[in-house]
């Protein structure tokens, strides 16, 4: 069991050191560079020689290899270099827009969740047979939404036309009622489409009719008996809606223009501020690979079935 | 665009050849909600090839007098900022989204299928090679993929499908990787094998058509999320450029309006969750032919 664990937690590192690299060759080869376009701007009256000082404090003419080395090093210390277009360490300005960016995908996946539970049970228990297969297809249109407009029509809908929640100067709170909602949307439809998928197999195994038969009402099988089995698999897809969290939240924060690591992304494409993508590149990857491990390792201890098989072959 | 119409042809042959061969099996077997799928993306298709033939505006050149109108018979989705007919800009705009879409699928089903392909048959090191990069791919968030590459290839229509289509070669690789390591293991592969086949012809006439279906399947699907993708990016402006009437800009553009001209974002939106809709319907039908 342990060399298991060593075995992929090396694999995950490995996956790691492979995105790191990939993304410093991608966005060495960038065309134009972060420095040009913050400083060769004719209003801050500089020559080409403070220029190329700056480059030399920047060290991007250094030669590719000494380059990556030295990028390798300093990630590995902590260091993920300096944003040009912020004037401040990548590490501090990830840290400064990571709790808001923490709560949003907080509240957005916490919603996402009872959602997706919500609509799954309902499409089992709903009374009549038009409307469960009703319910059945909201996932697959929730996955068809821009995640872009859902925001701009929660905007268009709750803030200009009923005026409940109002755009400029929210509270703290109320200003986040919206762009909740637009993150848990897309995260509910898979969640909720795997959910009735295990639902329905579940539904089929003969200890459920078993169940039936002894009388239990449908309420009750599905929660005493099917909803356990089914949530386990969701757990496998971790990983996938981790991304999309990220995903979401940098559109998210876009159209309602808050601050936190998906207005930094976006700020920093806009910029071609190489190092800041690079930091939030290795920064997401580095948390799905540790989602997906977690549920790795901890599946078993959730499905005692799995434990069982491990120590039988052991 | 007629690579749309082979495609179109290809995805259809699974389904009917499922059915009865009679005309009239076929219609019974055929579903309300398919039919409609076909019809909106032929009704899209339709639009990018011929769009004069569904609208008489001019989508780039408006009318300062008739500016923010809302939809009238004349104008039946209202008209935008500058005056320019908001239908007339959606029918002009699916030449742009359709073949941004496209060409991601094209892309990523090219790359993806071919790495997949020769994982799934040499095996060994170059497998376990291609699939640690497939894992990379997939541990780095789809939007973010996409965004790195625009900044290395720049802004734009095209470079936009492409970062769309690299961020679904690692799907397509893991699917035709395990239908190839599927279909190499039956027997009249092997048989093929037995009776003198060598490695590429096998491949060729018996591993690559079986292995199709759900990767066709694939493509659909990868269509539909890539018309989304793709209006995502035209949305953060790393699209098409402005005069252009791509979905995703029209409604960044619309934006601008929502407190006073709601049709501006509603009216694209709606094209864009239509279409993506029945694209997914359509992937979801390849995919239970087989």
């Amino acid at each position: 069991m342990s060399r298991y664990i060593i075995g992929r937690i090396g694999q995950a590192l490995l996956v790691l050191w492979v995105a790191f690299t990939a993304a410093f060759l991608l966005l060495q080869a960038l065309p134009g560079d972060a420095i040009l376009i913050k400083f060769q701007n004719p209003e801050l009256g500089l020559g080409p020689d403070q220029i190329a000082a700056l480059r030399e404090a920047y060290g991007v003419d250094s030669p590719l290899w000494a380059q990556y080395l030295q990028a390798l090093g300093n990630f590995l210390a902590g260091n993920f270099g300096y944003s040009v277009q912020g004037s401040v360490p990548v590490s501090q300005e990830l840290l400064a827009n990571l709790p808001a960016t923490a709560r949003l995908a907080g509240f957005g996946f916490s919603l996402a969740v009872l959602v997706a539970l919500g609509l799954a049970f309902l499409a089992t228990l709903a009374p009549f047979a038009w409307l469960r297969s009703a319910i059945q297809a909201i996932p697959s249109l929730f996955i068809s939404v821009p995640v872009f407009w859902l925001g701009i029509m929660l905007i268009q809908t709750f803030s200009f036309r009923l005026k409940w929640i109002s755009v400029i100067n929210p509270g703290e709170w109320e200003g986040l009622i919206l762009p909740v909602i637009t993150l848990a949307v897309p995260i509910s439809a898979p969640l909720a489409q795997i959910l009735m998928r295990n639902i329905d197999e579940v539904s089929t195994q003969p200890f459920v009719a078993v169940a039936r038969a002894k009388g239990a009402s449908p309420g009750w099988v599905l929660w005493k008996h099917v909803a356990k089995n089914a949530l386990l698999p969701t757990l496998t897809i971790a990983g996938i809606l981790f991304g999309e969290l990220l995903a979401g939240a940098v559109i998210t924060e876009t159209v309602f223009g808050l601050n936190g690591i998906g207005g930094l992304t976006e700020r920093s494409v806009r910029f071609q501020d190489a190092s800041v993508i690079q930091a939030v590149v290795v920064f997401s990857a580095a948390c799905f690979v540790a989602v997906n491990l977690i549920v790795d390792l901890l599946y078993p201890v959730f499905d005692p079935r799995l434990r069982k098989a491990k120590g039988a072959a052991a | 665009m007629t690579s749309f119409a082979s495609i179109d042809a290809f995805t259809t042959t699974p389904a009917t050849v499922s059915r009865t061969n009679n005309l009239f099996g076929r219609l019974r077997g055929v579903n309300p909600g398919l039919v409609l799928a076909w019809l909106v993306i032929a009704l899209v298709i339709a639009w990018a090839i011929a769009p004069q033939l569904f609208t008489s505006f001019n989508p780039v050149q408006g009318v300062p007098s008739e500016k923010l109108k809302a939809p009238t018979l004349i104008h039946i989705l209202g008209t935008d900022a500058l005056g320019r007919d908001l239908f007339a800009r959606l029918v002009y705009g699916a030449a742009h989204s359709l073949t941004g879409a496209f060409v991601a699928v094209v892309v990523g089903l090219v790359a993806g299928t071919a790495l997949g392909v020769i994982a799934g048959s040499t095996g060994g090191l170059v497998e376990e090679a291609a699939m640690r990069l497939v894992d990379v791919l997939l541990s780095i968030p789809g939007l973010l993929l996409m965004l790195s590459i625009i900044i290395l290839l720049g802004f734009g229509t095209v470079n936009a499908a492409i970062a769309v289509g690299i961020t679904s070669v690692a799907s397509f690789a893991r699917l035709s990787r395990s239908e190839v390591v599927r279909v190499r293991r039956s027997d009249y592969v092997e048989a093929a094998f037995g009776s003198g086949g060598t490695f590429l012809s096998v491949l060729w006439r018996h591993v690559l058509p079986n292995s199709l279906t759900s990767v066709l399947a694939l493509a659909a699907l990868q269509f539909g999320s890539a018309i989304l993708a793709i209006s995502t990016l035209g949305f953060l402006g790393y699209g098409a450029p402005p005069p252009t009437p791509e979905w995703g800009l029209l409604i960044a553009e619309g934006r601008n309006y929502i407190s006073t001209a709601w049709w501006l974002t509603t009216a694209p939106g709606i094209v864009v969750v239509v279409v993506v809709l029945a694209a997914n319907r359509i992937s979801q039908s390849v995919g239970k032919g087989r």
